[in-house]
């Protein structure tokens, strides 16, 4: 029986979303609720030498002021880990206004709660802090002489360098090499809701109203920071208005509005501004990367070396990882991966979506561009012909289809008979180009057990909850389905709940892994309450059903029959009045497999582009992008298609248009809201086509393997190649920007 | 936001009395622009007086063929009105390319000639910065500076005006007109807008309390084929790069009249004297336009993000003198 799982049903949460009635964190309102604004640093790097708060207290409604004067000191710092984990997530190893010193320009420095949030941020600019400067490095240019390698990345999740085989040799020997360096200026997430938190205080114990991706995660970071016991803290999360990555991690603002809180004594609401989002929750870090591919001349690959540069905070490694693909995408004997850090004066960097890999893709994907042309055979043919059929270990897929995504996107772009040579083709003052890329993103098993609760009411309705959490996702909705499908259920009987720590544990919707854990763990819940309904039907005598083979009764419509004589059976309500039963529970878990699985573990697909060039003004207009897919089981393909296109868009935007540049001298951003950062408008998007390949995958939770990243990966590099096509310039920089693209001035 | 007091008023006279009786009074209209620069602590009025409700609306023929567009006629009104759009269709277009549908219902022409410079150093309220805080400096010299301008500027700013319709009143020599504590004015466009020099905190000639009423357009009947080109990294929804407004008339393949101005470019809305001139007489060919172009872009100072815009501009202006002697939007 399966008649929810895979139809494009609407999102269950939709109305209440276009019509307001969804309440978002800094929507909640509490009797007596304050408002705290934060004041950041101006400097990057020093001191705060004092802080006169004097003209900030006597303005109207303001109800206190904290510094690292007056704030309490924390009970402890949990160390940086992905929330994926199921631990403690703080988005950085330093929590603020502890002592004096100013690490990173943005960083909280005073906090002032106030009766109403204008007032609050009216005071916050009357806070006067006066700063002692010393030398800050806050980008790369700066560092070059501090570069170090790094051991461990990811709180020491990942090795910080991969390699296999003999690299040097082999690409001093190889017949063909392809060498490039890029640079990439680094990215914001933009989410359209900017975090806020609400905190309220009672007996002792903590409510937190978060706009988080993790609702354990920040039970556990804060609970942690403070020193209280895990059942005192309990973080409620209903609607988030966009992530990105950008609410995957703890940041220090959320306990900072738990000790306002704590402090004024009434609950706190604490909502960064647009501006604060540039320096509060993590960014894309800037970074730089080399490539350098060896080949024979029929276009085959005998080694790879792919080294990243970036910069990270003071007290943190992180560095996103850009060859978890480029070391298992293609069938490479000699591979090394290195990652280089600078230490300097931002914020630890942290996920941003397709985290570290939309970049490595980019740079693997257009030296393979670079390689096809080399050798004069066709892009999509050279990813063939190279596709690695095991991963590195020699572990088989645990499913596959980038193969067939590829001539899948061929086929539906019209890529056949394209004629290879740049700026061959032209459209008045436009010259017409058409690239591709193949794309592959890993699928994570970082997570604990997750777990769910399913219960079925005597009057045949149910709800099924677990502590995750809406993003834009469409979580409650794909949860829904599953449920509904597990219990032999109609859509419209079940009601699933989450947003709650209070509700069985699930972890951090990160990493393209949301969908897949929390519908594995939904789907224990719900099949061991069927099951148990099952097996009390079929042990009652007062049942049709008695005496029947539990695993010849199926459900259906909330009705239990056997399946070869369906008018034998009875409904869950049948069975749970006569039994007295008000209703009936079950909690399920799924466990992941252990990290040593004997699979290859990445998504796949393959991405299309054609661009319109204008080489005389440096203008580039995408006029389609084709991507093929193959994440596995799709539970819900509106969804899911509306996903995949969102990261194509993506995709789009990070090769034309996003990047924050640093002022070094004052180590501030250049921008600082939706004016100044661009992302893209819907006249920039053109028409864009999503297919999926049905592949079956049984290592992955129900054969899912998300679509949260995949999308965005080797968009851009498609985009790039397509313009290499029309202008025949290879451009080693993104975003592409006008001053890049058009062709330099005649000399004169 | 700091406090501040509002007060809405019905007359011009009403309107012109409070402000010029407050020193920390200023004038709101649309609010587009106003209402961020006074969240983020830039503009720093006590007192807002709301001036929607004066009879400064409206849309006029003028006797001789010009029009008189009210002072808070709205941007998208201003756009859809037949004359505008017929007569003029390069301030019709700057106007359609400016903002988003939704700022253009509600930003004001008045407003939008007076709208502040979008530097990012003049926003950010802390930077150092010669517009926003006198004998500070310009971060933007030797800064981030690949949006500022190349014409027009001092060692003291090099701030771009960022309106789009102003660059075309410019090219046909728009009339601002103004009430103020001292009585009624007429200044022409181009002397409106100031050059930074070492005052880059005057922006135009208003004194305080004096408010713009109307903008006249005079006949021209060279507008009526005229092109405002916009070239920006998105497609909508952002200021200019470059922004070239053009019209030209050409008799016997020779040019015999020029209107030409730019944005994007200039520290104010840049009227092209130099290269009108070099095209009268001159052959209607691109040759033609390029040497204009690179004249006029002869005096550019760039700095260090901004060297491409002088080349851009050229390039702009060549594509807008050659469509406005095709024949313009049509």
């Amino acid at each position: 029986m399966n008649t929810a799982i895979g139809r494009p049903v609407d999102r269950v949460d939709g109305h209440a979303k276009v019509t307001g009635g969804a309440r978002y964190t800094a929507e909640i309102s509490l009797p007596g609720l304050t408002y705290a604004a934060v004041v950041g640093a101006r400097i990057p790097s020093g001191r705060v030498e004092s802080v006169d708060a004097s003209r900030a207290l006597s303005a109207g409604g303001v109800l206190a002021v904290l510094t690292h004067e007056n704030l309490p000191k924390i009970a402890g710092q949990p160390r940086l880990l992905p929330s994926l984990l199921g631990a403690a997530a703080p988005g950085q190893s330093f929590f603020p206004m502890q002592d004096a010193a100013v690490h990173y320009a943005g960083q909280p420095v005073a906090l002032v709660v106030a009766e109403s949030h204008e007032q609050a941020q009216y005071a916050a600019s009357l806070v006067d802090v006066a700063y002692r400067r010393e030398p800050s490095i806050t980008a790369i240019d700066e560092g070059r002489d501090r570069v170090y390698e790094a051991q461990r990345l990811f709180g020491g999740l990942m090795p910080g360098r991969d390699e296999r085989g003999d690299v040097g040799t082999a690409l001093a020997e190889a017949p063909v090499r392809i060498e490039a360096g890029y640079r990439f200026a680094a990215n914001h997430h933009n989410a359209l809701e900017p975090p806020a938190t609400t905190a309220v205080w009672e007996d002792g114990r903590l409510t937190l109203y978060d706009s988080t991706m993790g609702i354990r995660a920040t039970q556990l970071t804060v609970a942690h920071l403070l020193g209280l016991p895990l059942s005192h803290v309990r973080v409620i999360t209903h609607f988030v208005g966009g992530g990105f990555g950008s609410k995957a991690m703890t940041w220090p603002h959320v306990t900072l509005a738990a000790m306002a809180a704590r402090h004024v004594g009434r609950p706190v609401r604490l909502a960064l501004t647009r501006a604060q989002t540039y320096t509060s929750n993590g960014h894309r870090e800037e970074q730089e990367q080399r490539i350098s591919l060896g080949a024979t001349r029929d276009g085959r690959l005998t080694a790879i070396r792919h080294h990243k540069l970036s910069i990270t905070s003071h007290f943190d490694d992180w560095a996103e990882p850009a060859t978890g693909v480029s070391s298992q995408l293609y069938d490479v004997e000699h591979y090394e991966g290195v990652h280089s850090l600078i230490h300097g004066n931002t914020m630890t960097p942290t996920f941003t979506r397709g985290p570290g890999e939309t970049l490595g893709v980019f740079v693997l994907e257009t030296a393979m561009d670079e390689l096809a042309y080399e050798l004069g055979v066709d892009p999509v043919e050279l990813r063939l012909r190279n596709h690695a059929r095991t991963d590195p270990r020699g572990n088989p897929w645990s499913s596959d289809g980038l193969a067939e995504c590829l001539r899948l996107g061929a086929e539906r772009f019209g890529w056949h008979g394209r004629d290879p040579r740049p700026r061959a083709r032209r459209d008045g003052d436009w010259l017409i180009g058409t690239g591709m890329a193949a794309a592959a993103y890993p699928v994570a098993f970082f997570m604990p057990e997750q777990r769910a609760r399913a219960r079925v009411y005597e009057d045949g309705s149910a709800v099924v909850q677990t502590g995750t959490q809406e993003f834009g996702t469409g979580v409650l909705t794909v949860a829904t389905q599953v449920a509904a499908d597990a219990l032999g259920l109609p859509l419209e009987s079940v009601r699933f709940e989450a947003g709650d720590t209070d509700l069985p544990n699930t972890s951090a919707a990160v990493g393209s892994a949301g969908a897949g854990m929390v519908s594995a763990a939904v789907h224990a819940a719900a099949t061991a309450l069927r099951d148990r309904l099952v097996a009390m039907a079929v042990t009652d005598a007062d049942s049709p059903l008695h005496g029947a083979d539990p695993a010849a009764v199926e459900v259906a419509d909330g009705r239990m029959r056997l399946r070869d004589r369906p008018e034998t059976g009875e409904t869950y309500a049948d069975l749970m009045i006569r039994r007295r039963l008000a209703d009936a529970e079950e909690v399920g878990s799924w466990t992941p497999p252990p990290l040593t699985t004997p699979h290859g573990l990445l998504t796949f697909g393959a991405q299309f582009a054609e661009v319109a060039v204008d080489p005389g003004l440096g203008l580039i207009r995408v006029r389609r992008m084709t991507g093929v897919f193959a994440p596995g089981r799709v539970l819900n393909p509106k969804l899911a298609r509306s996903q995949l296109m969102g990261g194509m868009v993506w995709g789009l935007s990070q090769a034309l248009l996003e990047g924050n540049e640093m002022d070094t001298r004052h180590g501030r951003w250049g921008a600082s809201n939706l004016g100044e950062y661009l992302v893209p408008v819907n006249a920039d998007i053109p028409e864009i086509t999503v297919e999926f390949v049905e592949v079956e995958d049984d290592v992955v939770p129900l054969g899912i393997k998300g679509v949260g990243e995949i999308g965005q990966v080797g968009a851009a590099a498609a985009v790039a190649n397509a313009v290499f096509h029309a202008t025949g310039r290879r451009l080693r920089r993104l975003p592409l920007a006008a001053e890049l693209v058009m062709d330099p001035p005649a000399s004169s | 936001m700091r406090p501040l007091a509002y007060a809405r008023v019905s007359t011009v006279a009403e309107a012109v009395e409070i402000v010029a009786a407050d020193p920390a009074g200023a004038f709101l209209a649309g609010g587009t622009t106003e209402i961020d620069l006074v969240r983020l602590g830039v503009a720093r009025p006590d007192l807002l007086v709301d001036i929607n409700d004066l009879p400064l609306h409206d849309i006029e023929d003028l006797p001789g063929g010009g029009v008189r567009i009210g002072a808070l006629a709205r941007m998208s009104e201003v756009a859809r009105t037949p004359v505008i759009a017929g007569r003029y269709p390069g301030v019709a277009q700057a106007l359609l390319l400016g903002a988003s549908q939704q700022l253009r219902n509600m930003a004001s022409m008045g407003g939008n000639l007076c709208q502040r410079t979008r530097c990012a150093y003049f926003r950010d309220g802390v930077s150092p910065c010669n517009k926003r805080e006198p004998g500070s400096g310009c971060s933007a010299l030797d800064g981030l500076n690949r949006g500022h301008a190349v014409l027009g500027t001092s060692e003291h700013c090099i701030a771009t005006h960022p309106s789009d319709v102003a660059v075309a009143l410019v090219a046909f020599d728009a009339v601002v007109h103004t009430a103020g504590p001292g009585g009624a004015r007429r200044i022409p466009i181009d002397d409106f807008y100031l050059p930074p020099g070492d005052t880059p905190d005057r922006e135009n000639p208003l004194r305080h309390g004096e408010l713009i009423t109307a903008i006249d357009l005079p006949p021209a009947g060279i507008a009526e084929r005229s092109v405002y080109l916009k070239f920006r990294d998105r497609q909508s929804y952002e200021f200019a790069l470059v922004s070239v407004c053009a019209a030209v008339r050409v008799e016997d393949g020779l040019v015999t009249e020029a209107r030409l101005a730019l944005g994007g470019v200039g520290t104010k809305p840049w009227r092209s004297r130099l290269a009108e001139r070099r095209l009268l007489g001159a052959p209607a060919t691109a040759e033609s336009y390029a040497a204009a172009a690179a004249y006029e872009l002869s005096a550019a100072v760039p700095r260090r993000h901004n060297t491409f815009k002088v080349e851009l501009a050229q390039r702009a202006i060549v594509r807008g003198l050659t469509q406005a002697a095709r024949g313009g939007m049509r």
